[in-house]
């Protein structure tokens, strides 16, 4: 029993299932949004998506990473925000764009390693560690300025206006572009490097990786030095995209990845899931917000409230799933 | 000298109070006058008085996150519910036509703490019944949850003026503030409940191992929807004490990362987050050095916005001389004895 055959009559590897689940809530959202609002069905409003949330889908496939080896990393949002702020407050000293980006991925990345050091060597919980983490990077972004500075260097002006047209009135951002490449980065590293098939190990059980010889110290570490890399990678995406620093950019945006992550079909047990899914999860719940926006009438907090139905649905579904499988 | 401070140092709560005496100290240092406590106008004063007034909510949320832990569980959505029974009560009381009776306010407390109730058993059947991860479980009702505070405030800070529901977040009763006689009175009961009866020997049962309590007859899930919903009630409590205290009701910023905190607290209090057991005092202890903190960052004159720095660091300092393998790297188990009561067996290490 380790397919499932859907009305297709196509059979598909059970693994596949949240992920096809996901895509099909996808597209059924998007089919009544097209159905119910006048020149919703366009390319350019999954587009948009992309554009408003390309910050929010680098920094869940971070996340994915950290969840895959069955860890959390709760500093994710607080990273991006101290990312915007340190990329703020050195431009606004006048340094030049790239350094600035480079020390800025190189925070993100020292940061993310020290939390996975402290929680691989001194065996403590990754929820305890990075909830601290997320208190440092938080203290840290309040310590340089609490007001918001405002970025106006031409280079990172340049990433947020640029337009790239795809023909047909369609285009995108070069964040997009960049998150794209992330994506599939992290796609090929999980599914085809040595390190990705360590993630899986580690998730599945720790101890079995360990006793198999595989590098578990060197994995876990390494996951959250590519989640603290997300992070500050999302958080530039979210200066080109907000044009300022500010220390309560991406309050909360941790939620919002580990729900993409959950709702892209990743069991936060670690050791199943897919790149893929995080994508649909970050793609589905842009749509929520897109619809609530042509909707009009609906106030912001249906979108946290339609946020936890969807999150309810798609755990009751996996649970589903795991306990047919099981038997 | 080893030899007669070794069972201090290797009691549990041993680090946790030497940082909380040593973060009152410090204060003292900065603050004069700091463990005086005055009588005024029948009321008591002092700094000390007001780092448990301050931290009442903190303790109560704690108090119910600790039963939750010590079952291998976790709730995080004691923030939503700290903000749900605030707004709901505070909603009431301002469709009242006189804010000042009694009996209104009653009822609005009531339906706040039992819509409370059966948010609490939500989380609980969602873990008990449906099987699903605490974390997640309750990760759906910490999203949605703040949705549902800012339905019921529509997005607005109700502002409210009762004096009965004043009372219970910033009023005194026999010279003591009500807050801090709420929190012992449920401390004392809950002490009661888990110490002298045997639910706490129950919830430490099912936290150590759910399967196998069930198998030697503990109702596995009766237990753990009960620690989910007194969780919930203590949340609902502290969000009437927060919302009491200033008065209004807001959906968006109540009780706003407190779950953190609490988390916080319980841990530092020496409760594993891996459960099988936990520790009262401690919690509490955890959560008065988290209020401490606040309250010596503003004493001592740092900048308020450090907070959340000083609030890391105490917080990694604390849970690394805890760590055992912390401890074991970096002290190279000096001080061991050769009849060392053996370690507790480790359980497998459940990621949070």
């Amino acid at each position: 029993m380790t397919t499932l055959t859907v009305p297709g009559r196509v059979r598909v590897p059970r693994k596949y299932v949240p992920v096809l689940v996901t895509a099909g809530l996808f597209l059924a959202m998007f089919a009544a949004g097209g159905i119910r609002y006048e020149g919703f069905a366009t390319g350019q409003i999954i587009l948009n998506v992309f554009i408003d949330n390309a910050f929010l889908l680098v920094v869940a496939v971070g996340m994915t990473f950290v969840i895959l080896t069955g860890g959390i990393d709760l500093s994710v949002g607080s990273v991006v925000a101290l990312s915007t702020m340190v990329a703020a407050t050195l431009l606004k000293h006048g340094w030049s764009p790239w350094p600035v980006m480079l020390i800025v991925l190189l925070i993100g990345a020292v940061l993310g390693l020290g939390m996975g050091a402290i929680i691989h060597y001194f065996e403590i919980q990754p929820f305890i560690v990075t909830l601290a983490g997320m208190f440092l990077a938080r203290g840290l972004c309040f310590t340089i300025d609490t007001e918001s500075i405002p970025i106006d260097n031409s280079t990172f002006t340049a990433f947020a206006q640029t337009r790239i047209d795809l023909g047909g009135d369609m285009w995108i951002s070069p964040s997009v572009v960049i998150a794209v490449v992330v994506v599939i980065a992290a796609a090929y590293v999980l599914h085809y490097t040595r390190f990705g098939r360590n993630v899986y190990a580690t998730g599945g059980s720790e101890q079995s990786a360990l006793l198999m010889g595989l590098p578990v110290a060197r994995t876990k570490i390494g996951v959250y030095t590519i989640s603290g890399f997300c992070s500050a990678l999302g958080g530039l995406l979210l200066s080109f995209y907000m044009l300022s620093g500010y220390g309560l950019h991406a309050v909360g945006m941790e939620l919002d990845a580990i729900a993409a992550v959950v709702i892209g079909g990743t069991l936060l047990t670690g050791g199943s899931g897919f790149l893929l899914g995080t994508v649909l999860g970050v793609l589905v719940l842009g749509l929520i917000q897109t619809i609530i926006s042509f909707e009009g009438t609906l106030s912001s907090w249906w979108t946290r409230i339609f946020i936890g139905l969807l999150l309810f649905v798609f755990i009751l579904l996996q649970r589903l799933f795991s306990a047919r499988s099981r038997r | 000298m080893t030899a007669f401070l070794g069972p201090f140092l290797r009691h549990r709560l041993f680090w946790p109070v030497v940082i909380l005496v040593g973060l009152l100290l410090l204060n003292l240092v900065f603050t004069d006058n700091f463990f005086h406590v005055e009588m005024k106008d029948d009321h008591l004063y002092g700094s000390l008085i007001d780092i448990f007034r301050f931290g009442a909510p903190l303790i109560l949320v704690s108090l119910g996150m600790t039963l939750v832990i010590a079952t291998s569980g976790i709730d995080l959505s004691v923030g939503s519910v700290v903000a749900i029974s605030g707004a709901l009560a505070c909603l009431q009381i301002s469709d009242l036509g006189n804010q000042n009776s009694v009996g209104g306010v009653l009822s609005a407390v009531g339906v706040a703490l039992l819509l409370s109730l059966v948010l609490g058993a939500w989380n609980g059947l969602l873990v008990a019944g449906v099987g699903i991860q605490p974390i997640i479980a309750t990760l759906i009702l910490m999203v949605a949850g703040r949705g549902l505070a800012q339905l019921i405030t529509q997005g607005q800070i109700i502002t409210i003026n009762s004096s009965p529901y004043k009372l219970i977040g910033g009023g005194y009763w026999l010279t003591v503030p009500f807050g801090i006689i709420i929190v012992i009175a449920v401390l004392a009961l809950t002490a009661f409940l888990t110490r002298r009866l045997a639910l706490g020997l129950l919830i430490e049962s099912v936290g150590g191992n759910a399967e196998a309590s069930r198998l030697a007859g503990i109702g596995s899930r009766a237990v753990i929807i009960t620690v989910y919903t007194f969780c919930a009630l203590c949340a609902g409590i502290a969000g009437l004490m927060i919302s009491s205290n200033v008065s209004s009701a807001d959906g968006n910023n109540a009780g706003l990362w407190i779950e953190l905190d609490a988390i916080l607290a319980v841990v530092i209090g020496g409760t594993p987050l891996s459960g099988g057991r936990f520790s009262l005092g401690g919690t509490v202890l955890g959560a008065l050095i988290i209020q401490t903190l606040t309250t010596t960052i503003y004493s001592i004159g740092v900048p308020p916005q450090t907070t959340l720095l000083f609030k890391a660091l105490v917080v990694t300092i604390v849970c690394l001389l805890q760590s055992p393998a912390f401890r074991a790297k970096v002290f190279h188990r000096r001080r061991r004895p050769a009849g060392a009561p053996p370690v507790a067996e480790e359980k497998v290490r459940v990621s949070a």
